[in-house]
């Protein structure tokens, strides 16, 4: 697929009161990438990850989504703009008055698109996608264990068929077998679906296995964007101390396979 | 990417019994012209040849509206790429599925509604009684180890809850006093009796009037905070953090708020029932020219100092019910939203309603003391 970037950041400067987090930083994900945003404790990588989703703002620079800036056009424009995208967030983010089926039918009865039998189905196509039992349907987030809550919550961000996938942090707080388990699940539907996405982690076998491309955030801009085996070999003291270390080896040699 | 091509449906040229489907069927294309492209679907006939190659791109919510108007099987005739195929099987495999519905209202789930109610206001009431006798062990092991009173919490809560809200509670008592005063001004001066306006101001304002009313501001102000803290502290584990540390929850959460509220409520009725009185009075002078010198030489005959006391016992044990519900509730609140916005609503409106029940229960048991006649 050719044509425009689904995301171009540009020469975006974010500063929190003294503390500048991203000084002129720019980046561009082409469709069907899928880009992981990697750096420290505080480097800025949520921070990047909501202006995308426009929640924050940069103090100066451009986001521009689908070739058109965040924010221009009608309230009508912006708000079917943000339909293109799904976010899912850290802690899943679900509504906890509504159960499983409502909160994945939740953006598209909100939408006023489909009729009820018609969202009955979709919630069912959308809970088998991400391999939820039918009976997980009417159970309400608070009895939900941290591994379905990010399912029923990637459920949710695919509920209006986006293009682009966010993940902020996708298999934090997840039992390695749950975690590598989601992480084929998120890359299964990558490849169905065609996804464009992009995820905040500091997990390394998340990074090895999903990621086409790894974003470096450090010193307040990305110091390196290209793939894994490329990425290793730049000579930046955070990437060689993240990759030097005994569960970065380790996680290398069992993702070896994957990488071109 | 390619370009966006709209939906459309159509027959076909040359055989009328022949559908055919062309463009993008996806959620994004399909919506501004939804409503149309429903009533075609639902108008072909059973039998139609479906002529689908034409179709660019499929997604689940447009495989849906297919699935739904073929009936729910696959028709005889078909004509469909690989790719889109996947995802129509894709809904029919689970549409076939059901999912659970929540069991719909019955007549016997009113009843047990009703129990499950009654049951419920035992708990709230078993609840209740263990957390005063929690607080009765606290009190009793702090005067073994004076050490652990919680002191610095004791004096942030009472300025929380005290001295934040003093600026409101002069502002409504004022208020009411000059409102009060300007109306009973009117009816007096019609008898003549201009003199008994410090008699009304004075005995309904500092035996009445005050209490109740610093009590409401401060259940609506403080004692939805507490509620409301002590809910998000166990949404978000911090309560269970103190319990697994060893430290009483009682101890440090809810005793330093109840004997804040017990020692600021009592002062807070003797402010705000002093800015009532200064406001009746003012109004007095400037509706009835009554001095103020006058007013307050003849306020301690008017009222007997009793009224004072009343007024002052009052405030501490309003304080302390307002507190021991206000945390009751904070600390029924259960992990999520609904039941944090439930739970603060409750303590809001339980604290306000024993409040004046207990005033009515002060009006009967003090009825022979305080009054001048």
């Amino acid at each position: 697929m050719s044509g425009v970037p689904i995301i171009e950041l540009d020469g975006i400067v974010t500063r929190f009161g003294r503390t500048t987090v991203h000084d002129g930083l720019s980046l561009t994900v082409n469709a069907g990438e899928m880009v992981s945003l990697m750096g420290g404790s505080g480097s800025g990588k949520t921070t990047l990850l909501r202006h995308i989703i426009g929640l924050t703002r940069p103090q100066a620079g451009s986001v521009i989504l689908f070739g058109e800036p965040l924010f221009s056009g009608s309230i009508r424009e912006q708000r079917a703009r943000r339909r293109r995208f799904g976010v899912l967030f850290q802690q899943g983010a679900l509504f906890s008055a509504l159960n499983v089926a409502e909160n994945i039918g939740f953006p598209l009865r909100e939408l006023g698109l489909a009729r009820r039998d018609e969202l009955r189905d979709v919630v069912a196509q959308k809970m088998a996608m991400v391999e939820l039992e039918p009976e997980h349907a009417i159970l309400m987030p608070a009895e939900l264990s941290g591994g379905m809550i990010k399912r029923v919550a990637l459920a949710r961000a695919l509920a209006l068929e986006p293009e682009l996938l966010l993940l902020d942090e996708p298999t934090a707080g997840l039992d390695p077998d749950r975690s590598a388990s989601f992480v084929e699940l998120i890359r299964e539907l990558q490849a169905r679906l065609s996804l464009t996405v992009v995820l905040v982690t500091h997990d390394v076998d998340t990074l090895a296995a999903l990621s086409t491309k790894i974003a470096v955030l450090a010193d307040r801009k990305i110091v390196s964007y290209a793939t894994l085996k490329q990425t290793i070999t730049v000579d930046h003291p955070f990437i060689q101390r993240f990759f030097g270390g005994k569960q970065g080896q380790r996680a290398l040699a069992a993702h070896s396979g994957d990488v071109n | 990417m390619a370009l966006e091509q709209a939906p459309s449906i159509g027959p076909d040229r040359d055989d009328a019994a022949t559908v055919v489907l062309a463009g993008d069927w996806t959620i994004r294309s399909l919506e501004p012209d939804l409503k149309n492209l429903r009533t075609a679907l639902s108008r072909t006939a059973p039998t139609t040849r479906w002529q689908l190659d034409g179709i660019t791109r499929l997604d689940s919510f447009g495989a849906i509206l297919l699935w739904r108007a073929w009936g729910r099987t696959w028709p005889d005739r078909l004509s469909l790429g690989e790719a889109h195929r996947s995802v129509i099987e894709d809904v029919a495999n689970s549409s076939a599925v059901s999912l659970p519905r929540p069991a719909p209202y019955r007549l016997g789930d009113m009843t047990a509604a009703i129990g499950a109610g009654l049951i419920g206001l035992f708990t709230h009431f078993l609840d209740l009684v263990r957390l005063v006798g929690q607080l009765w062990l606290d009190v009793l092991y702090l005067f073994r180890h004076p050490a652990d009173i919680p002191f610095k919490e004791i004096s942030a809560n009472l300025f929380k809850m005290g001295v934040k809200a003093m600026p409101v509670a002069a502002l409504v008592g004022f208020l009411i006093g000059v409102v009060l005063s300007y109306l009973s001004a009117l009816q007096l001066q019609a008898f003549g009796a201009d003199i008994f306006i410090v008699d009304i101001l004075g005995l309904g304002i500092i035996r009445e009037l005050g209490p109740v009313l610093v009590s409401i501001l401060v259940a609506g102000r403080s004692g939805s905070a507490m509620t409301a803290q002590l809910g998000v502290m166990r949404v978000t584990e911090e309560i269970d953090a103190l319990s697994a540390m060893g430290i009483s929850r009682t101890l440090r959460l809810v005793l330093p708020k109840v004997i804040a509220l017990s020692v600021a409520m009592p002062l807070l009725v003797l402010w705000t029932s002093g800015m009532a009185l200064f406001g009746g009075m003012l109004a007095a002078w400037v509706q009835m020219d009554l001095s103020m010198l006058f007013f307050i030489d003849a306020l301690p005959r008017a009222v007997p100092i009793a009224n004072l006391y009343i007024g002052l016992t009052k405030g501490l044990v309003f304080g302390l019910l307002i507190a021991l519900i206000a945390c009751h509730f904070g600390l029924r609140v259960r992990p999520n939203t609904e039941s944090l916005s439930a739970n603060t609503t409750a303590a809001v409106v339980v604290s306000i309603t024993v409040v004046i029940l207990a005033d009515a229960v002060f009006a009967i048991a003090t009825r022979s003391i305080g009054l001048p006649i």
